[in-house]
């Protein structure tokens, strides 16, 4: 449920990294407190994302939520599926319910995202 | 992504977790078998109620449309009206013609003030002769009876008893709802017309049945002595009948083109511009909101409600602004893209000018407002209802959706958007 091959935010998104670029999405914490998820709107290629800014919504037959980036860069990919398809994010949110792939513009940035264990301590505090 | 942060929470569940402190809500008798079929409860209408159960709100929704679902509806008001002025009575208060209302049979009607405004939607059953249910909204269920208990109480021929702790309620909808009753029942529930009621022995569990519901589907609301409520909701699921909550609820009434009192009408409503005429008797004997409703009608109202599905990406919500297109848009094929907000200073509905004649507005005025929307797995579209100046009401007509600061292009469509003879 919660890999160790990505990084985490508190924000609830994940964040793979392969080289220069970061596959992103939300976790399976997420995508379970939303429930369904029935609209996700991402931005267009070519998008300049700043670490931590709001790059979306994501939105479940009963709320709706901002996305916000784990990482600063240029949004390479966007996952046409997911949007097609956005049940995707629930059936499989660190796969092929991915949202947006980043070429990032500092990779240093990774270092101050949680890794699985802490993030995992972090959602299993009480609020 | 901040989860049901304060600020993303404009939806009706969030709204009400907002305002309720958990130990005072109300427990269904079902509560302990939701939990421990691990539902998700929500605050709603002064009860602890299921929102959905682990397979999630659209798999409860296709369960009702494919086969058959169940939802504890125990938390709505169950009144019975009794004596030889239980007829009259009830002719003053709801918008029915109660001398036409046979004996087992139903009708669904407002509860309207004496200035026409919607107090509550309901449905009354004959019992008997001198004997009536009535079964109202929970949220409103205090508010429903601070209007009829005093005024019933005052004719002093009318009794009045609050069966709602006494019995449970389970709802139950769907293609195969009838056959899986009929299992249970020996065949007894297929004689019970469409808004008829019966009584009978189901599991081996007696019964009110009433055939009646709230999903666009053909099925039963059975009410059972509270004490055997969870023993008649384990015989269902064996039957295979799917848990549904309400959140599916929701989805499956508006896809239906059934309107919620407190979301898409209140008491500052009335039932012309709600577009629930059909519903309104006013010639009862001393009925209440006649004057003030045959004056509505003369008058004719600047808005209406209306069904609308979205022709761009977006999901329209409770509260959001409805505004006018720049330009008259067509009725099919392409589209205009959608008007930048007005100038503030946009005639007020009650000023309009020429009702249902004269230009449409300017582009980018503001128009209406959403009252209920959802995406609809059903239909595989975004869909919502709400009140739009009448002169955007047609079918075909577009304007926009403000979707969070987007605007959203929407047409309207005749109600409902599903029914099972569609298809």
């Amino acid at each position: 449920m919660y890999p160790s091959d990505v990084k985490y935010t508190k924000e609830h998104e994940w964040a793979r990294i392969q080289g220069k670029v970061a596959t992103i999405g939300v976790t399976h914490f997420a995508q379970d407190s939303l429930g369904d998820v029935v609209f996700v709107d991402l931005p267009a290629k070519g998008a300049q994302l700043k670490q931590f800014a709001k790059f979306g919504e994501i939105e479940s037959v009963k709320a709706v939520s901002d996305l916000f980036s784990p990482l600063a860069g240029r949004v390479v990919a966007v996952n046409e599926e997911a949007k097609a398809n956005p049940e995707l994010v629930n059936k499989d949110p660190y796969g092929k319910g991915w949202l947006i792939k980043v070429e990032l513009a500092d990779s240093a940035q990774a270092k101050g995202l949680l890794d699985s264990g802490a993030y995992q301590k972090l959602i299993s505090q009480p609020k | 992504m901040p989860l049901f942060s304060l600020s993303n929470c404009t939806y009706t569940v969030c709204r009400t977790r907002m305002t309720q402190p958990p130990q005072n809500l109300k427990r269904t008798p079902l509560h302990a078998t939701h939990i421990a079929a691990g539902a998700r409860m929500v605050p709603f209408g002064g009860w602890d109620m299921p929102v959905q159960y682990p397979g999630g709100i659209i798999s409860e929704v296709r369960a009702v449309r494919n086969s058959a679902g169940m939802f504890d509806v125990s938390h709505m008001g169950r009144v019975m009206f009794s004596g030889p002025g239980a007829e009259p009575f009830l002719s003053t208060v709801l918008s029915v013609d109660m001398s036409a209302l046979t004996e087992g049979r139903s009708k669904y009607h407002l509860i309207c003030n004496e200035k026409g405004g919607i107090i509550d939607d309901a449905i009354v059953y004959r019992l008997g002769p001198q004997r009536f249910l009535l079964v109202i909204n929970a949220g409103n269920a205090d508010v429903d009876l601070a209007w009829l208990q005093p005024r019933a109480r005052a004719r002093g021929d009318v009794h009045v008893e609050i069966l709602t702790a006494l019995t449970a309620m389970i709802a139950v909808q769907g293609p195969t709802a009838v056959q899986v009753m009929n299992q249970l029942s020996n065949g007894a529930a297929s004689q019970i017309r469409r808004f008829g009621l019966g009584y009978e022995t189901v599991a081996g569990i007696p019964c009110s049945l009433a055939r009646t519901g709230y999903t666009g589907e053909d099925g039963f609301e059975l009410m059972p002595p509270a004490e055997r409520a969870a023993e008649l909701w384990q015989a269902l699921a064996r039957e295979g009948v799917a848990m549904c909550g309400l959140g599916a609820r929701d989805v499956l009434r508006l896809e239906a083109g059934l309107m919620l009192h407190g979301n898409d009408m209140t008491v500052e409503n009335n039932p012309i511009e709600a577009g629930l005429e059909r519903f309104v008797y006013v010639d009862g004997p001393g009925y209440v909101a006649a004057r003030a409703l045959r004056g509505i009608k003369a008058q004719g109202t600047p808005r209406v409600v209306v069904g609308f599905k979205m022709v761009q990406p977006g999901i329209p919500r409770h509260g959001m602004s409805i505004v006018s297109l720049p330009s008259p848009a067509p009725a099919s094929g392409g589209h205009s893209p959608p008007g930048e907000r007005g100038p503030s200073a946009v005639p007020s509905p009650s000023q309009g000018e020429g009702l249902g004649v004269g230009r449409r507005p300017a582009g980018g005025a503001l128009v209406g407002v959403v009252t209920s929307g959802t995406h609809s797995p059903t239909l595989d579209a975004a869909i919502g209802m709400g009140y739009v100046d009448r002169r955007l009401s047609a079918p075909g007509s577009r304007f926009a959706i403000d979707v969070r600061g987007k605007l959203v292009e929407a047409e309207v469509v005749t109600m409902p958007f599903y029914s099972r003879k569609k298809t």
